[in-house]
């Protein structure tokens, strides 16, 4: 028993020493639900610490019964146990007691999913698509247009070099937002269900292929606010970050003038006579960040899910098949159509870096794909 | 005892010899045996795949696992856990304990019990081989929400469908035998009101079984239909409704998770009542509660879905449907603490993990509650908050009332008792290895981390270490469960019939060892 008593002790107490040495030296917030930065997000703060309250205290009651009862009513201590075994009256009270607590929890959550659902036009609309693994933000007004991408490096993923602050919750393009506007979330996907939660705005809503889901936000505080997919969807569900920048209107209006100017630009870059030295240098980090997640950076795929990309006979000796194939998708399966996703500079690059890397260039025809057969290729689909 | 005597005068009814004795048995003990080492045999697979994953998070980044594998590891210890490991023990305790209990020879359809249970290994061989499939095995969730498992899904998810099928089919199979041989079967003189509240759970429990396990195999036939013949129940793209699986999904799922935890009221409610040598507090209370948590629970499925985008009311509904069944699980505890109360206990290791049992399926079912508060939902849905409220109410609930039943029952069940100082350790250990697991999860999915991802923020990083450590010891303490059990099957002090002082009910009437065939004539219950 000794044994037993003193490992039980030592593990105790190892196990407070962490909750108090967390407690003393960690933020608040890495043990409890952040409160946010909306009015709702505080609001289901409240919530949840009110309930939990209430929680508490019926644990430290009912609890506090049993453990005295424990201590009082042993064998040792009290060797004739007493014989009751009902008792209306008190079994009536502990029925309608906690009727009555559930009814004092029930009224303000109401109140506060009422005002969840009071959902209305936005001043600014954001239709937001999930992909394998991305997120898609199109804004209804301004015309803007983009995906949002991790860009944690593979080599801090698989701890080749330190991770940074950001880790896992950094994408190359963040969804902008004004403070003190009404922003109105679309909130839908492509391909399987994703969950689109912003925990700072109290934000969770599921983004379902065919549905259009809503959610409303009104942020005061220009800032950073991070968070991630929440409904698995596939191999890398983990690694799908949510990123909103929340700006001051004039900001705002001004990143929305400086997206238009790149947009034109990149329609410039198309017309542009690129070398193959280029596209493959182009397309390598065009693979990096949209293919390497299936295909892997040996272009080998991973067998009965993902096909190789080297060696492949399409890849190889089948270029209008691979055009067409990153344009259109594959039906029933996990390739989607890029042809929204990537430019057409992007795209002609990424389809010349796989018809020249991993030795493929040597056994297929090697043939590049200029940007501009990208843009005729579009051209054709809409004369059909 | 009429049932003693019998043992003695005809040897032609004792076990075959052999494999073929458990092949072939149709005995309920047998069968009980079989169910419960089967189960015992899963557990330890299903967690050394939970081990797997819990490696992985030690620490941030990825280490030991790619998230394929990840996603199949996890997928496959929560379908091992929940059809393998939590429902066929329960299983294996009614083919012992009811037909004992009822002062019944035997169930009621003895050979339909052997292919329930004979069906099960192939099903889980079938399921576990997909690990060996080109593509892997399931990846995509116990829950396999469609389209990741239908159009996305890796191709052995036939394989997953048809064990899928199998396992519906032995649970409906194993729900029937129950039904008849309570109904038809109870010693005169044994009314509804009179019997013990673990055939009480297993009744009700069984009824479930029976109304949802359809459900799931409608479920899988559809996700069949649509991977292999064109159909679109769940895909957008062919007019279908991806929201619709969910639907039905949780209609079976959640009167499912009931199925995981009556059998454990009925085997806690025996245990407390035993230990502190007092009559249980309020039976009939108990046996209309567990009815309501019965009926409520197919009017709650919803309440998994918060973040699907259903209407207003929908949400409205759902929320107070399921705030409702907090009424009666605390009738539940209260008499639990009631039946303490003035007893004269003591703390024997099945009393330890029963009292365990009460006080963290509590704090399981507070978690339960704030989740139930649908707008706080929003932020606990999906993240390590719940993976931490299920947990909570799934292992130091129905896994610690296994355990609990097991130390009650095995000196009844093979005539020796088992070494108190172990069991007390097994415990210890096990009480320790569960709350350092569990506990800290808490804070992880409040603090913003999503369930099942294979890498994390580093500001999750301690917790998760810590939760890691408490996985592994409660993983190894089971390893002493498996001794404790072996060794005391193999000899040890010798039980007398009653076993526990003050034991009430029918099967501590009988010998320990009970006789291969008990009740042959029935006992008077008066």
């Amino acid at each position: 028993m000794f044994n037993i008593r003193s490992t039980f002790i030592s593990s105790l107490t190892i196990f407070l020493g962490l909750i108090f040495s967390q407690s003393a030296f960690a933020e608040w917030n890495a043990l409890n639900m952040t409160e946010g930065v909306t009015d709702i997000s505080r609001e289901v703060f409240g919530l949840h610490m009110f309930i939990f309250w209430i929680v508490v205290a019926i644990g430290v009651l009912v609890f506090g019964v049993m453990f005295y009862s424990m201590y009082a009513h042993t064998k040792k201590k009290n060797p004739e146990p007493a014989t009751f075994h009902e008792n209306t009256k008190l079994e009536i009270l502990w029925t309608v007691i906690p009727f009555v607590i559930l009814i004092s929890m029930a009224v303000p959550a109401t109140n506060t999913l009422q005002k969840m659902y009071a959902d209305e036009e936005g001043d600014i609309n954001i239709q937001v698509v999930g992909y394998q693994w991305k997120w898609e933000y199109k804004y209804l007004e301004d015309g803007v247009n983009f995906f949002s991408n991790l860009t944690t490096d593979q080599d801090e993923i698989y701890n080749q070099t330190p991770k940074g602050e950001h880790y896992l919750l950094e994408v190359d393009e963040p969804v902008v937002i004004p403070t003190g506007k009404r922003i109105r979330f679309l909130i839908t996907a492509n391909d399987v269900i994703h969950s689109w939660w912003v925990p700072d705005f109290a934000i969770k809503q599921d983004a379902i292929p065919g549905f259009i889901n809503t959610a409303w936000t009104i942020v005061d505080e220009p800032g950073i606010y991070r968070g991630q997919c929440t409904e698995l969807c596939g191999k890398n569900h983990g690694f799908m970050p949510v990123v909103v920048r929340a700006v001051t209107p004039e900001d705002y209006d001004l990143w929305v003038a400086e997206k238009k100017q790149a947009a034109f630009e990149l329609a410039q870059l198309t017309e542009k006579d690129w070398t193959m030295e280029e596209l493959v240098a182009k397309g390598e980090g065009v693979y990096q960040m949209n293919c390497v997640a299936c295909h892997q950076v040996n272009g080998a795929g991973i067998p009965g899910i993902f096909p190789a990309l080297a060696g492949s006979d399409i890849v190889l000796n089948n270029k209008p098949r691979n055009v067409e194939i990153l344009m259109e998708g594959v039906q029933g399966a996990a390739m989607q159509s890029f042809a929204n996703q990537l430019s057409e500079v992007d795209m002609a690059a990424v389809i010349t870096y796989t018809r020249r890397a991993w030795g493929n260039d040597a056994k297929g025809d090697g043939e590049i794909v200029a940007p501009k057969e990208i843009v005729e290729y579009k051209e054709n689909k809409i004369k059909i | 005892m009429s049932a003693v005597i019998e043992s003695h005068d005809d040897h032609h009814h004792g076990p075959a010899k052999g494999l073929t004795r458990w092949l072939f048995t149709t005995n309920h003990k047998d069968i009980g045996t079989l169910y419960l080492w089967f189960s015992f045999a899963m557990f330890l697979i299903g967690g050394a795949m939970a081990l797997v994953i819990r490696a992985e998070l030690f620490q941030p980044g990825m280490q030991i696992v790619e998230p394929e594998f990840y996603n199949q590891m996890l997928t496959l210890h929560g379908l091992i856990m929940v059809f393998g490991a939590v429902m066929p023990a329960f299983v294996g305790l009614a083919n012992w304990l009811v037909p004992m209990m009822v002062g019944a020879p035997d169930m009621a359809l003895p050979r339909m019990n052997n292919l329930s249970f004979w069906i099960l290994p192939f099903a889980f061989l079938m399921m576990l081989s997909s690990l060996f499939m080109e593509g892997g095995a399931p990846n995509f969730g116990w829950t396999f929400y469609a389209p990741l498992s239908t159009t996305y899904a890796p191709p052995s998810v036939t394989f997953f469908i048809f064990s899928v099928h199998i396992l519906g089919a032995s649970s409906i199979m194993g729900a029937i035998n129950v039904i008849v041989t309570i109904m038809n079967m109870r010693a005169p003189g044994m009314t509804l009101m009179k019997m013990p509240l673990f055939v009480w759970s297993w009744l009700i429990t069984a009824y479930l079984l029976i109304a949802v396990m359809p459900v799931l195999a409608g479920a899988v036939t559809m996700m069949l239909m649509d991977i292999h013949f064109g159909t679109s129940f769940f895909n957008a793209a062919g007019g279908g409704d991806p929201v619709l699986f969910q639907h039905i999904f949780w209609f079976f799922g959640h009167p499912e998770v009931y199925i995981m935890i009556l059998p454990a009221f009925g085997i806690v409610s025996h245990i407390i009542s035993t230990f502190s040598r007092k009559e249980l507090f309020g039976y009939s209370s108990m046996v209309w509660a567990m009815v309501s948590i019965a009926i409520l629970s197919f009017v709650v499925w919803a309440h998994h879905m918060f973040t699907v985008g259903m209407p207003l009311a929908a949400e409205l509904f759902f929320m107070w449907a399921t705030m409702l069944i907090a009424v009666p699980t605390g009738v539940k505890v209260f008499n639990w603490v009631a039946t303490m109360f003035r007893g004269s206990i003591t703390y024997e290791t099945p009393m330890l993990f029963a009292i365990a049992f009460v006080v963290l399926f509590t704090i399981g079912g507070f978690s339960g509650l704030m989740l139930a508060i649908t707008p706080a939902d929003f932020q606990y849905h999906d993240t390590y908050f719940v993976v931490a409220h299920f947990h909570y109410v799934l292992v130091p609930g129905a896994i610690f009332s296994i355990m609990a039943a097991v130390y009650y029952w095995l000196p009844k069940w093979c005539g020796n008792m088992y070494d108190e100082r172990l069991g007390r350790l097994h415990f210890w250990l096990s009480f320790i290895g569960v709350n350092v697991t569990f506990f800290p999860q808490h804070f992880i999915g409040l603090a913003g981390m999503p369930r099942r991802i294979p890498d994390y923020a580093l500001q999750f990083a301690d917790w998760n270490m810590v939760s890691t450590v408490g996985a592994f010891l409660f993983g190894a303490s089971q390893i002493l469960f498996l001794f404790i059990v072996v060794r005391t099957v193999m000899g040890g002090k010798k039980a007398t019939p009653e076993v526990w002082e003050g034991a009430q009910g029918l099967e501590w009437t009988v010998d320990s060892p009970p006789p291969y065939h008990t009740f042959s004539t029935p006992p008077e219950v008066k």
